[in-house]
């Protein structure tokens, strides 16, 4: 059925749009640019900010356009003189109590209010100079998120993203009036409260009221410093967008790009946070067979079922507070993050003769809360801080500029080599469904000694957007030692944002999923839409990021991790076999019970 | 379960424990203990599935939820303009000599907190007073001791 048609105009001109579009968006349609602060694609209608307000022909007051609907017949104009003069006063006023030192905020130079403000061009104030009677809050508990309460507009994104996205409400409206602030619990510091550390409130709000813990001099002095060797780790993700922050549309693969770029900067070597996927991918896979074996031939019930992915360090804080009953369901492999930092340290550092001490890792992370993970005192197998760094994308893009280098000129690089090597399926880690198409392809290959049964081994149902996702295989013609698998039908889920992750999880702790696997990545689209991946975000631009992704899949020679000649090496030269004693001391962690309340 | 726990539960078992149970378990919690504690609000937040962010967000947007300790009475004197003309600056002069403590404070013996409110309802008699859930208007300084050495009179 098709819907209802709505004719009207704007700024006389005419236009047909379905019922139930908002003037914002039929606006944009006709190229007709309404600012916006408070509206974001991503998120539920707030209309507290006004500064979209439209004239509407007959009536009284002005209309909020991001939340007013079409109606037949209406004539909207979006830039007439009262609205001028209405829009100028909503944001002089919100300058007004701003703490407004652009030249010292992190923000600046990607920031919606300066960038409203640039447009206007004020003057000196027209309203009283409220700044020096606010009180200042500056909150830098978290080793992730940092908090100005002198730069907030109060638009309440961060508050929908954390309750409608992750279904966390860490933050919330509190206080009224001129006292209002976005805070917490009792306002406590945010290292003390529920907050997962995901930085989608950061990737949301306008302002600089929320940005990422910055390490960028750390890294800077660690790269001058001559007795320290730095070795950096790129993800998956952070491919796919660092070119946004420099430039380029949304969708671009810059990989070689990127390499080339972290060479200049001085980094000693370029290494791939791929190469720890591929691993993931085999301690993982084997992992879950084994508790498939020993849960269905053992019988032993201490053998917790669905198995859940632990790379994403947002998703495990999550199930720490919010469900630490299913703590035992989650894999007890580490993130490919941190499995590199103690590879590198150990194995790595002996390869290349450089003493750990002297040896630096540096994360480059399209991720908020890795800053978090490096830090957690479980992190620390090689005898040293396992990572040392974690910077988001943005946090990179902002040094390649600071480095003076022209990132599309760039020619293209490779990473250095050994953990540099890697596989389409570990590239795909940045896109929600990624991890568990590539256990599949690897775990099915283990049980059947074929192929997984799909064309060109992409692994449809998995991939997407959809909140939670399902799928079935069969596993025909198992080999022996796996005999117990056959025609065993391998259910598997896959959640992307954590409000989709509790859904989820209510219905495990409720028994009503049957479940063998399950991934979850706590940012909405998976790591491409991390809390650190370059600013803005929305549906589309999600999309093109992870179509990019599949791309770069596509374009490898391997698409298997188990077939990742490093890999297989570093098995055969240190590991010994997956599972083993000694990725069981280095590659394997533990979780700790945190209180929601 | 902790007596606060206890008394939480029993709210919501009355009240239910939708959100819209929310406003009535937390007016319960302060009828009784004078105002929200951490640990009350962090029991509401668990019995209704509640962040404790919003739990706190909502007490704290009420001027009537406090969460603060307060005095066993709470006195509320009016403060906006028709009580403001009817000399409610004396009132509260008087009340803080009585009561040895300021606009804001809680007595040493936490029989009383002596706060200030918007407007009551009742700009026609004022300058007006609430003394927990009860009004008096057409204060007098004399009044306004009088009726708090009734209420030390009755806690003695
Ligand atoms: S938040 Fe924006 S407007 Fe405010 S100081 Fe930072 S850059 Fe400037
Ligand atoms: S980092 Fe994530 S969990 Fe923490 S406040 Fe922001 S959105 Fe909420
Ligand atoms: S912290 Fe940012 S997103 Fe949240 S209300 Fe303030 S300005 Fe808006
Ligand atoms: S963008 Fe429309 S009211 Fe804020
Ligand atoms: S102004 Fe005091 S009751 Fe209205």
């Amino acid at each position: 059925m098709s819907k209802y048609m709505v004719n009207l105009k704007i700024n006389n001109i005419p236009i047909s749009v379905e019922e139930g579009t908002t003037i914002l968006d039929a606006a944009k349609r006709l190229n007709f640019h309404i600012p916006t602060l408070c509206n974001h694609p991503d998120l539920s209608v707030a209309g507290n900010c006004r500064v979209c307000v439209v004239e509407v022909k007959g009536a009284r007051l002005l209309a909020a356009s991001c939340a007013t609907p079409v109606s037949e017949g209406m004539e909207v104009f979006t830039n007439s003189e009262k609205v001028r003069i209405a829009r100028k006063h909503v944001v002089e006023l919100l300058l007004s109590e701003h703490n407004a030192d652009c030249t010292k905020c992190f923000k600046n130079g990607h920031c919606e209010l300066q960038e409203l403000a640039s447009e206007y061009r004020y003057g000196d104030h027209i309203f009283i100079d409220l700044v020096p009677f606010k009180q200042k809050f500056l909150d830098i508990s978290s080793p992730s998120i940092t908090k100005d309460t002198s730069k907030c507009i109060r638009c309440q994104r961060c508050v929908r993203t954390c309750a409608e996205l992750q279904a966390v409400s860490a933050l919330a409206v509190v206080h009224k009036g001129s006292h209002q602030t976005i805070s917490t619990f009792m306002d406590k510091p945010m290292n003390d409260v529920v907050c997962t550390n995901c930085g989608q409130c950061i990737n949301r709000c306008p302002t600089g009221a929320l940005y990422e813990r910055n390490y960028i001099e750390d890294v800077w002095n660690a790269i001058y410093d001559p007795n320290k060797f730095v070795v950096v780790q790129t993800a998956p993700a952070t491919r796919v967008a660092v070119g946004e922050d420099l430039g380029l549309e949304p969708g671009h693969r810059v990989t070689g790009k990127m390499v080339a770029a972290l060479k200049k900067m001085g980094f000693n070597k370029i290494l791939d946070t791929d190469f720890t996927a591929d691993l993931t991918i085999m301690e993982e896979g084997t992992e879950l067979l084994t508790r498939l074996k020993k849960a269905l031939v053992d019988k032993d019930e201490t053998v917790k079922l669905p198995m859940m992915t632990s790379c994403s360090p947002g998703w495990i804080k999550f199930q720490e507070h919010m469900f630490p009953d299913l703590l035992p369901n989650l894999s007890t492999c580490k993130s490919p993050q941190q499995m590199f930092g103690s590879l590198a340290k150990t194995y790595y550092a002996d390869k290349i003769n450089i003493k750990a001490e002297n040896m630096v890792v540096v994360s480059i992370m399209p991720c908020t809360a890795k800053k978090f993970e490096c830090n957690r005192p479980e992190m620390r197998d090689s005898g040293f801080k396992d990572v040392d760094y974690v910077l988001t994308t943005r946090e990179l893009a902002m040094m390649i500029k600071q480095a003076g280098i022209e990132f599309d000129k760039l020619e293209d690089q490779h990473y250095d080599s050994i953990l540099g090597e890697s596989t389409g399926a570990a590239v795909i880690f940045g896109a929600t469904g990624g991890v568990m198409e590539a256990a599949l392809r690897t775990a099915y290959e283990i049980v059947t000694g074929s192929e997984v049964p799909f064309a060109n081994l992409n692994i449809k149902p998995v991939r997407g957007m959809e909140g939670v996702k399902e799928a079935s295989i069969k596993i025909k013609n198992a080999k022996p030692e796996w005999s117990f698998l056959e025609g065993v039908e391998m259910n598997v889920a896959v959640a992307h944002g954590l409000a989709n992750a509790k859904k989820l999880m209510e219905a495990v702790s409720s028994g009503t999923a049957n479940y063998h696997f399950i991934e979850i990545m706590g940012c909405p689209g998976g790591c491409i839409g991390g809390g650190g991946q370059p600013i803005p975000t929305s549906p589309e631009i999600r999309r093109k990021r992870a179509e990019a992704i599949y791309a770069e899949d596509m374009g490898m020679d391997i698409r298997k991790s188990h077939e990742n000649p490093e890999v297989v090496e570093v098995y055969k030269d240190y590991l010994g076999h997956p599972c083993g004693h000694q990725s069981h001391e280095l590659l394997h962690t533990h979780y700790v019970e945190r209180k929601r309340y | 379960m902790t007596n606060t726990e206890n008394f939480v539960h029993e709210l919501a078992e009355k009240h239910g424990r939708t959100r819209n149970a929310l406003m009535p378990i937390l007016q319960g919690v302060v009828a009784r203990d004078k105002y929200l504690s951490e640990e009350a609000m962090i029991a509401v937040a668990r019995e209704l599935d509640l962040s404790a962010a919003d739990v706190y967000g909502t007490a704290t947007f009420y001027t009537f939820l406090d969460t603060v300790p307060r005095g066993k009475n709470v006195i509320r004197v009016c403060k906006t303009i028709s009580c403001h003309m009817h000399n409610k600056d004396e009132i509260i002069k008087a009340l803080e000599e009585q009561l040895r403590c300021k606009v804001g404070e809680t007595t040493s013996d936490k029989k009383f907190t002596l706060l200030t409110a918007n407007c009551l309802g009742w700009c026609h008699k004022g300058p007006v007073m609430l003394v927990n859930d009860d009004v008096y208007p057409e204060l007098t300084t004399q009044k306004a001791i009088e009726i708090v050495q009734e209420y030390i009179r009755k806690s003695n």
